[in-house]
């Protein structure tokens, strides 16, 4: 991993780092590894890039704290040097490049024209639309022109962290500059969308370089996520799901089902609605190192519907619930009896008791039959 | 090679998988139905041949069934992991019951959002405990099918009992009807069903199997013919009867179950909510009233016959009478 | 002067008395909460359950109240199978009570239910039927009885609409009437056939539970021992109808006629009695009487009643008074209620999870159902010529 002033050199000085052949093939296989690709991509990787073949990367960044980028720097397989290096060519990132101003303009063109139909465009940040969406310009040109106009020529677009993917924090209400996501500015065009805030860069990386080697994009769900990390929510795949399925729950920070590491699902956890890997690929190659893992609930960066919208202690929805961790007993107590309906009932019958006592006094009153009308009945009679 | 300590395997491949495949079972049965279709009004109830030493009287079969299929469950290969619950719910489209806390699915037992339910019984010492696995136990003389008048609840293919939105009005008289408690209705509903397992009888073309059989871990439930799965579990207990309950459940109890049940040795199956029933059919007894009163339409007849003949002969006399009043007055 | 008194004539008079506005209430309260529990499922309004698929609806609206809408047959039976001419004043009030009686138990069936949609296919599926369960032989009897009971009915109708001023119902009725005459020979056969086999079958019904059915309860005589049970609650309904319209309305009064029925109910509550201690005896269930659970008490009271009813019964002395001969009656109509509601509610036992109290709404339903009955009763006894006795007050509106 270079150090930070080493990338200030200009290209030229980064054209004479020299890479072994060896340590080349090392680097790619565990950049294959680390994200996903198969084995046999190293390989293949590792020749397309030695025939001079390393894709070109525009980069443009928009509305963005640059958090993903310096997430990328944390990666160590590939590290940032040896991407930028030997994997890509990095021919546009407004932080990272070393030019600056009309100059780097240029070189955004002069790249753009030279890679046409094959470069990959990389988003960062939000876009404004509001009020023609001068509230985010670059060389005189607006965010939204300028993605328009990258992605003309595009082979791939990938919108890296929730900022590009959807809107991000920028987007929270109430919305001053109208901060929306990159697909939703390139209708009709594939974006592949790696939200997160940040997002993991392992995801991004597992993207990029499996356009890289194979010229191909991974399985997309329909917001354009790749399934690989998104296609289940953190509350399938979390650690500490088995306390959630027993009922173990942290009530508050600090106490002891906190200190035990206990399911944070009461502490308002958006792990169940959130589509995500951070459980299982943490951030900072360090174990554990992801908002749960340290002991706080996830807040859904990834979604929408939830970072910067929903409260975060606030719980979440659970999607897909499955049986809890204890069991029902053979003969579960079913039931019970309104004292309602009992008094009703009661009253019923009791009325319809005293009703036909009532009748039957008063029937009895009238006497047992004397008179004339018993003679007539007693004429009327048939022998 | 069979290894009894190894938690959950099958001691002996029933097929090569713990699912028979068509053909497989097709065949064994063809040999098992050259036996069953000989004197079929008192046939033996199926599987009976394969229990060696008779001791109980035979029960009567009243439906012949061709290539039964059924479920094997060991309750002793069961951990309680509730995968067959959450496939079962899958396979089956039905909604997770949240009725009680919305974060879980937690039925307390089966009913209309649950066909299957794995349920935990607990001695009195605390101690010993099983699962149990509760569905409907596809019985051979179901007693649902002959409560319901219309034939919506019948034994179809395979002898699986299946529910036919198509006919059934909802009179609920299966649910009288049933020794297990088995269909649930949708009482919530505007327009409710009747919901009980149906061996996932959408998925078994194609050698499919019941979601419950295909997810089990441990293979606790196995799918399989029901000749092969009574000969299984005779088997095991054969081979350890230190470990199970000597007696299959399901094999003559109602008048037999195409769902047989093992138990943990020193668990009756009445601890596990598996009723003690006799060998007769749960139906036998209303049916063959019903069918002695009623057979060919003959007494009604008769009954009706006579009846006619005193009407008349009343109605004779009461015309004759009025005529002499009519006399009298005038 | 005493054959007019013998005039089978409509009653008469305002049909808007407090009673009957008080009726029509409670029956527009109960129509309302029909209404509401079709919108909301039986779940909601009722208090059945998977353990109690059936409740109140059933055993009172269904099987207790086709019992005592047991009157036309039981009177048929007197007076057509026995030749007992003497009490055709008798039937005709008779078969309005059952008509009534079993349209609302049909009624109550199609409210009980859970896809009454579908309840057309049940008499015309025929290829569809599974000729082993006695709920098919009830609902297809059940059907054809109530429209066999509006047959018989129909001579009351078409009597008064023969004298009407409407040119229409008059031809109608001129035309109807000697058809109807020679088919009645027919329609008050299938009258005494179809209630012998539906009211049995609905003791077998239960007898499908299986284990489930306390023994005390199930037993193979059940069909003969409902039959025997809702002929005695028959009379007795009939009684009671009788001497209560007669005091209401002032009609001439069948007490004579009533006290020699009874000769034919102490039999008949006799026979109930033997059969049911005989059976329990031979079964070797007696031992469970003896325990004085539930069960026991229920069986008890029921042996108890009937009792009663046939002690009563034999004090001839006593059975000219209208209000003993009443009472007599309703002791009959208790005892047979609670034997089946012993039968269909009591001795199913799904298991000690679970338990069933009707609900509000439910009693309330019952309760207007009922209510509409009478209702009814009340208008076609007033407009149409039902009741026998002495000439009204006042002439009919």
């Amino acid at each position: 991993m270079l150090p930070l002033h080493l990338l200030a050199e200009t290209p030229d000085d980064l054209l004479d780092h020299h890479v072994d052949r060896r340590d080349f093939l090392k680097i790619c296989t565990m950049a294959a590894a680390a994200v996903g690709l198969p084995a046999s991509a190293a390989a293949q990787m590792a020749d397309t890039l030695a025939h001079g073949g390393r894709p070109s990367v525009i980069w443009l960044s928009f509305q963005e704290c640059t958090g993903c980028t310096e997430s990328l720097l944390r990666t160590s397989h590939p590290g940032l040097a040896e991407l930028i290096l030997d994997l890509i060519s990095l021919d546009y990132h407004e932080a990272l490049m070393a030019p600056s101003g009309h100059l780097a303009e240029e070189a955004r063109r002069q790249a753009m024209e030279k890679h046409a139909g094959k470069y990959i465009l990389v988003t960062e940040g939000a876009i404004p639309t509001k009020d023609g969406g001068i509230y985010c310009k670059v060389g005189g040109q607006t965010a939204v022109e300028m993605t328009r106009e990258a992605a003309e020529k595009a082979g791939a677009i990938i919108a890296i962290g929730s900022c590009a993917s959807w809107g991000g924090i920028p987007s929270a209400d109430p919305n001053p500059t109208g901060a929306t996501g990159t697909p939703m500015v390139l209708e009709g065009k594939t974006v592949v969308t790696v939200p997160g805030c940040p997002a993991n860069p392992y995801n991004f990386l597992g993207v990029a370089l499996q356009f890289a080697t194979f010229g191909t994009l991974p399985e997309l769900d329909e917001k354009g996520r790749p399934l690989f990390a998104y296609g289940r929510t953190i509350h399938e795949h979390c650690p500490r799901r088995a306390h959630f399925d027993a009922g173990r729950f942290a009530e508050k920070f600090g106490d002891e089902g906190h200190r035990l590491g206990w399911c944070l699902y009461k502490l308002g956890c958006k792990g169940p609605e959130t589509y995500a890997n951070c459980s299982v690929q943490h951030f900072g190659e360090v174990v554990d190192a992801w908002p749960i893992g340290l002991g706080h609930p996830c807040f859904g960066c990834t979604e929408e519907k939830l970072a910067f919208r929903v409260p975060l202690h606030q719980t979440a929805v659970i999607e897909r619930p499955t049986p809890p961790d204890t069991y029902p007993p053979i003969h579960a107590d079913r039931g019970g009896v309104s004292p309602w309906a009992t008094g009703v009932g009661g009253a019923v019958v009791g009325a319809l008791a005293g009703a036909g006592y009532m009748a039957s006094r008063k029937l009895g009153e009238e006497g047992s039959e004397t008179g004339p009308e018993k003679d007539e009945e007693a004429r009327d009679v048939d022998p | 090679m069979s290894t009894p300590e190894t938690p959950g395997m099958p001691e002996s491949a029933v097929g090569s998988e713990n699912v028979v495949d068509r053909r497989g079972f097709l065949r064994g049965l063809a040999a098992a139905s050259a036996v069953a279709t000989v004197g079929d009004a008192v046939s033996p109830a199926f599987g009976q041949q394969a229990s060696g030493a008779g001791t109980a009287k035979p029960a009567v079969r009243r439906y012949p069934i061709d290539e039964p299929v059924g479920m094997l469950y060991d309750a002793t290969k069961c951990i309680g992991c509730k995968t067959c619950v959450v496939a079962c719910h899958e396979a089956n489209d039905l909604p997770p019951d949240t009725r009680r806390d919305p974060r879980y699915d937690a039925p307390l037992d089966l009913n209309d959002y649950t066909k299957n339910i794995i349920k935990l019984y607990r001695a009195e010492d605390g101690e010993t405990t099983s699962f149990i696995k509760a569905q409907c136990m596809h019985c051979v003389d179901p007693a649902c099918a002959a409560a319901c008048m219309i034939g919506a609840l019948q034994k179809r293919e395979h002898g699986i009992v299946t529910w036919d939105p198509n006919r059934c009005i909802g009179c609920r008289y299966c649910q009288v009807a049933c020794p297990y408690n088995v269909p649930k209705f949708e009482w919530d509903s505007a327009t409710p069903k009747i919901v009980k397992c149906e061996l996932c009888n959408h998925l078994l073309a194609d050698g499919g199997q019941p979601a419950c059989c295909r997810v089990c871990p441990t293979h606790a439930v196995i799918f399989g013919s029901g000749e092969e799965l009574l000969a299984e579990a005779k088997r095991r207990i054969a081979e350890h009867p230190d470990r199970y309950e000597p007696k299959v459940y399901g094999e003559h109890d109602g008048g037999g179950t195409q769902v047989l049940y093992l138990s943990k040795k020193g668990i009756p199956f009445e601890k596990l909510g598996l009723p003690a029933l006799s060998e007769e059919p749960v139906p036998e007894r209303a049916r063959t009233i019903q069918h002695s009163i009623y057979q060919g339409a003959i007494a009604p007849t008769v009954l009706y016959g006579l009846v006619l003949a005193g009407v008349w002969r009343s109605r004779r006399s009461g015309a004759k009478d009025s005529a002499l009043e009519q006399e009298d007055s005038e | 002067m005493s054959h007019r008194s013998r005039e089978i004539q409509p009653v008469g008079g305002p049909l808007w008395t407090r009673p009957f506005k008080i009726l029509l209430t409670l029956a527009g309260l109960g129509f309302v909460l029909i209404v509401w529990r079709f919108a909301v499922g039986l779940g909601p309004s009722t208090g059945l359950s998977d353990g109690y698929p059936w409740g109140l609806w059933i055993a009172f609206d269904v099987v207790t109240g086709t019992a005592l809408a047991c009157g036309g047959y039981a009177v048929a039976i007197l007076v057509y199978a026995f030749n007992q001419g003497r009490y055709h004043a008798l039937v005709r009030p008779a078969i309005l009570t059952s008509a009534l009686g079993y349209t609302l138990a049909g009624l109550a069936i199609a409210i009980d239910v859970g896809r009454p949609w579908l309840i057309y296919r049940v008499p015309i599926s025929v290829g569809k039927y599974n000729l082993n369960s006695a709920l098919l032989e009830v609902a297809l009897c059940v059907m054809a009885y109530v429209v066999v009971l509006w047959i018989e009915l129909m001579p009351a109708f078409l009597e008064k609409w023969k004298e009407s001023e409407r040119h229409g119902l008059r031809q109608f009725a001129e035309k109807t009437l000697p058809v109807l005459d020679k088919a009645l020979l027919f329609i008050i056969a299938l009258g005494v056939l179809l209630p012998t086999m539906h009211q049995s079958s609905l003791g077998t019904v239960m007898l499908l539970a299986g284990p489930r059915l306390h023994p005390l309860w199930s037993s193979a005589l059940v069909p003969l021992l409902f039959l025997i049970s809702c002929i005695a609650m028959g009379y007795a309904v009939v009684v009671m109808e009788s001497t209560l319209s007669s005091r209401v309305w002032g009609r001439k009064r069948e007490t004579a006629m009533l006290a020699t029925l009874s000769r034919a109910m102490i039999v008949v509550l006799s026979l109930f009695f033997l059969l049911r201690l005989v059976d329990v005896i031979w079964r070797g269930q007696l031992g469970l009487v003896l325990r004085f659970d539930v069960y026991a008490w229920a069986f008890l009271v029921e042996m108890g009643l009937t009792a009663v009813a046939i002690g009563m019964l034999l004090r001839k002395g006593r059975l000219h008074n209208a209000g003993y001969l009443f009472q007599a009656a309703m002791v009959i109509v208790l005892a047979g209620t609670v034997y089946r509601f012993s039968t269909y509610l009591l001795a199913f036992r799904p298991g000690s999870q679970w338990s069933y109290f009707p609900t509000v709404p439910e009693i309330l339903v019952t309760v207007g159902l009922v209510a509409s009955e009478v209702v009814v009763y009340i208008v076609l006894v007033k407009r149409f010529p039902i009741l026998a006795g002495r000439a009204p007050v006042r002439q009919p509106a």
